[in-house]
């Protein structure tokens, strides 16, 4: 037998995902709405009649469709489910009740939860007086402790088999009724044809398919498009006066907002509550960048204990190669993400659930909108200084698709921790100067990523089509304080990881394996290249250790300066040699999308000095003196420090990040964005550095 | 008329129509700022804008650009509504 399904619809903000954990328990899976970065968290509810399927609807205040989210709510709900359950809001009762009345509109079999009734206390509204008044089963839950559930659950049931047809509780004046029958045939309903006939706007000349665009019919469309003589804004305020004469008498006295108002007095102070943000979010920034680097070093360990562990059980070979430097170091490369996602993560939910993060939008629009960001875009732009991947996944904090997208574009360019080591061997092999000199150019790295991020993204606004500006409200609601539920925050924390491995990870895997084999093949030497084994088997009977750790440095150099990456890189040598780069930097360019760190190893393999760790500054020095030492087949330097410095702004601008694009690939549903955000970056950072490049060496540096 | 964008810090005004295209219209009535309702500015944010508004049982954040399409009564003549 099919299974029930089951919506869960509501406002933000009134305890949905509280309920929705209540109901599901463990059995909650997070996938996305096809094409769009809409979550779809669906879970399975144990009805006294049987197992049934909820959805969990993304929270709206309205159907009518403004953004992704309210179409998939409004197609869900007309999509005949068995049962919607509407969330209502004991202390925000009638604008919660405003989406019920929606939902009733289109016949949907509704019943209502109420939930806050332990923040309403004596003002929650009786649950048997509001059935009598919505015509449908409601019911009151206190989901953090399951009181009412199995009340809830058999309510379902009820609501199930009770028969349903649409309730409207306000008169369509005249012309509005001549045209819902004249459209009833094309719209299947009275509440689709008004629903078509608010939403339906002329096309914009050359809107392109990243509008929000409504999926109708082109027959609803045609017929909703004529609105003469129809006034739609009067359904809304009909609706409203309905509201505004039965509500209050059902709420006995106001509920108390003591405690929000004297939070509020301190957090949302012009002076205090400024320092009180910079406080929170100095404090994530530095559990991104401190807390989770011995995390990390410890999965990378792990990993090449594993890898290492692997080696000696198998022995030399290629397919030893492949299982350890292309498989386990692979699959390390999408782990090592893991502890900055859950932390930020971590910290988002208690954020976001504790009401805060609506808060930091509020603080922080005057700033954001100057770029045309939205305020929203601050916590992950502030994450992009740690990590642009889970910074892209934080973008969902963000109700409108353009804004979300526009952020993640931009995201990538803020200094990232992986850059640091790029930054660190650049500046100390090649900038002379004093420490001082050292420490400022890398904080000028810094503020260069934050001055090129924020332009970025005021260009694109204006010049970029489906990223510009379109007349929406920055209407956000700011909720009352709540103690954050260490389930629900947990619970969000998983979904997000367990998302990354499935949906970014395959390809952040596969992408590695193909780096690997290009640098590790094809696994020979070039013709007349010095007998390096035979000098190896000398330095061992000779017992010279070092003299054999060299040789075998010099044969690993070789073999990648011959391999296909090799040969990219010197086949890329002429598009980089305006920039003052060589070949050999072109091989760390191509090894470095893998992650940018991977440059300063993938340098070392190529100057053969053995084995280097870019988090060790023991392990880079020798790779320091050789980039130093440099030379050109003429004599002269390789690397000055002009060229350090374009190469650092290469690596500043250029998406040299395979993460990065395939998590954007998965956010934004497709292939466009990652293409365009990889396209836009190498043009900005070619042009940056050859201007840099070629304007330093005019001017006699 | 005045706009919600003129009103000093904490005075409650009754809405008397809002301005301003289809979606950002409707966006707002639905939520409840329907002609008669009152509404108050309750803080500024640290650089002048936004502004935290106080409708109903709820607190939004406004632009205030968006705010001067909210007509309000006048101050001085307006008979306020308890909330």
């Amino acid at each position: 037998m099919k299974r029930a399904q089951i919506l869960l619809a509501g406002n933000p903000n009134v305890g949905k995902t509280t309920l929705f954990n209540a109901l599901t328990g463990l059995s909650a899976k997070v996938s996305n709405y096809p094409g769009i970065t809409v979550e779809a968290k669906r879970g399975t509810v144990h009805l006294p009649s049987g197992d049934a399927d909820l959805h969990d609807l993304p929270g709206t205040y309205s159907l009518n469709a403004r953004s992704a989210e309210e179409a998939i709510a409004f197609d869900s709900i007309i999509g005949t489910p068995d049962a919607v359950v509407v969330v209502l809001d004991a202390t925000q009762l009638a604008r919660s009740a405003y989406l019920l009345m929606q939902c009733q509109e289109l016949g949907a079999p509704c019943l209502a939860v109420l939930t806050m009734i332990d923040e309403a206390k004596t003002a929650t509204p009786d649950p048997a007086t509001l059935s009598a008044l919505f015509r449908c089963d409601v019911v009151a839950v206190t989901a953090r402790t399951k009181l009412g559930i199995d009340q809830l659950t058999r309510a379902i049931d009820h609501t199930i088999k009770a028969p349903h047809k649409p309730i409207w509780r306000w008169e369509p004046a005249p012309q509005l009724r001549v045209r819902l029958d004249a459209m009833a045939a094309v719209a299947g309903s009275d509440a689709q044809a008004l629903w078509a006939l608010t939403n339906v706007e002329p096309r914009t000349p050359g809107g392109s398919p990243d509008d929000d665009e409504l999926e109708i019919s082109d027959e609803l469309r045609a017929a909703a498009l004529d609105k003469t003589g129809l006034d739609l804004d009067a359904p809304i305020l009909a609706r409203w006066a309905w509201l505004d004469r039965e509500i209050p008498r059902l709420i006995k006295k106001p509920v108390d907002r003591s405690r929000t108002q004297n939070i509020d007095r301190i957090l949302m102070h012009r002076v205090f509550g400024f320092a009180a943000f910079l406080a929170v979010m100095t404090v994530l920034f530095m559990s991104l960048f401190w807390w989770a680097q011995p995390m990390i070093d410890q999965v990378d360990g792990l990993f090449n204990w594993v890898g290492d562990r692997v080696r000696d059980g198998l022995g030399e070979g290629v397919f030893t190669d492949f299982l350890v430097d292309g498989l386990i170091g692979g699959v390390g490369s999408v782990m090592v993400f893991l502890p900055q996602i859950l932390l930020l993560f971590l910290f988002l939910g208690f954020l976001e659930d504790c009401g805060y993060l609506a808060r930091v939008a509020y603080l922080m629009d005057r700033i954001m909108r100057s770029m045309n960001l939205h305020g929203r875009a601050f916590v992950p732009m502030l994450s992009g200084f740690a990590c642009a991947v889970p910074a892209i996944m934080a973008t969902r904090t963000m109700e409108r698709r353009r804004d979300r997208i526009l952020t993640m574009m931009v995201v990538p360019l803020m200094t990232c921790s992986a850059r640091l080591p790029v930054y660190t061997l650049v500046i100390a092999a090649l900038i002379p100067g004093s420490a001082l000199t050292q420490a400022l150019l890398m904080v000028g790295m810094y503020l260069f990523s934050v001055v090129t991020a924020l332009a970025a993204a005021w260009v694109m606004a204006k010049a970029v089509k489906p990223l510009k500006a379109k007349r929406l409200p920055f209407f956000i609601e700011l909720p009352p304080y709540r103690f954050p539920r260490l389930g629900d925050v947990l619970r969000m924390m998983w979904s997000k990881a367990s998302f990354f491995l499935r949906e970014a990870g395959t390809v952040i895997l596969a992408c590695s394996i193909v780096l690997w084999a290009l640098l590790a093949f094809p696994r020979e030497l070039p013709d007349g290249s010095p007998d390096y084994d035979a000098m190896i088997a000398r330095a061992e009977t000779a017992g010279d250790d070092k003299a054999k750790e060299h040789h075998k440095a010099e044969k690993a150099g070789a073999l990648v300066a011959n391999s296909y990456g090799g040969r990219i890189g010197h086949a890329i040598e002429p598009a980089i040699k305006p920039l003052g780069f060589d070949w050999k930097i072109g091989i760390g360019i191509v090894g470095a999308f893998a992650a940018r760190e991977v440059f300063v190893s993938t340098m070392g393999i190529v100057y053969s000095v053995g084995e280097v760790d870019a988090g060790d500054d023991e392990s880079t020095k020798p790779l320091r003196q050789a980039l130093t030492d440099a030379q050109n087949p003429d004599g002269t330097k390789a690397y000055t420090p002009l060229i350090g410095l374009s190469l650092m702004i290469f690596f500043a601008l250029a998406c040299q990040c395979m993460s990065t694009l395939a998590v954007v690939k998965r956010e934004t549903g497709g292939w466009r964005w990652p293409l365009f955000l990889f396209g836009y970056m190498t043009v900005l950072a070619w042009v940056v550095s050859f201007l840099v490049f070629q304007i330093g060496t005019l001017l006699g540096f | 008329m005045p706009t919600l964008a003129d009103i000093p810090l904490g005075r409650a005004v009754v809405v008397r129509d809002v301005t301003g295209g289809n979606a950002f219209r409707r966006r707002l009535l639905e939520l409840g700022l329907v002609p008669g309702t009152s509404v108050k500015i309750v803080t500024v944010a640290p650089f002048g804008d936004p502004l935290r508004i106080a409708i109903r049982d709820g607190e939004w954040s406004i632009r205030r650009v968006e705010a001067a399409q909210i007509e309000v009564d006048a101050p001085s003549t307006s008979e306020v509504k308890a909330p």
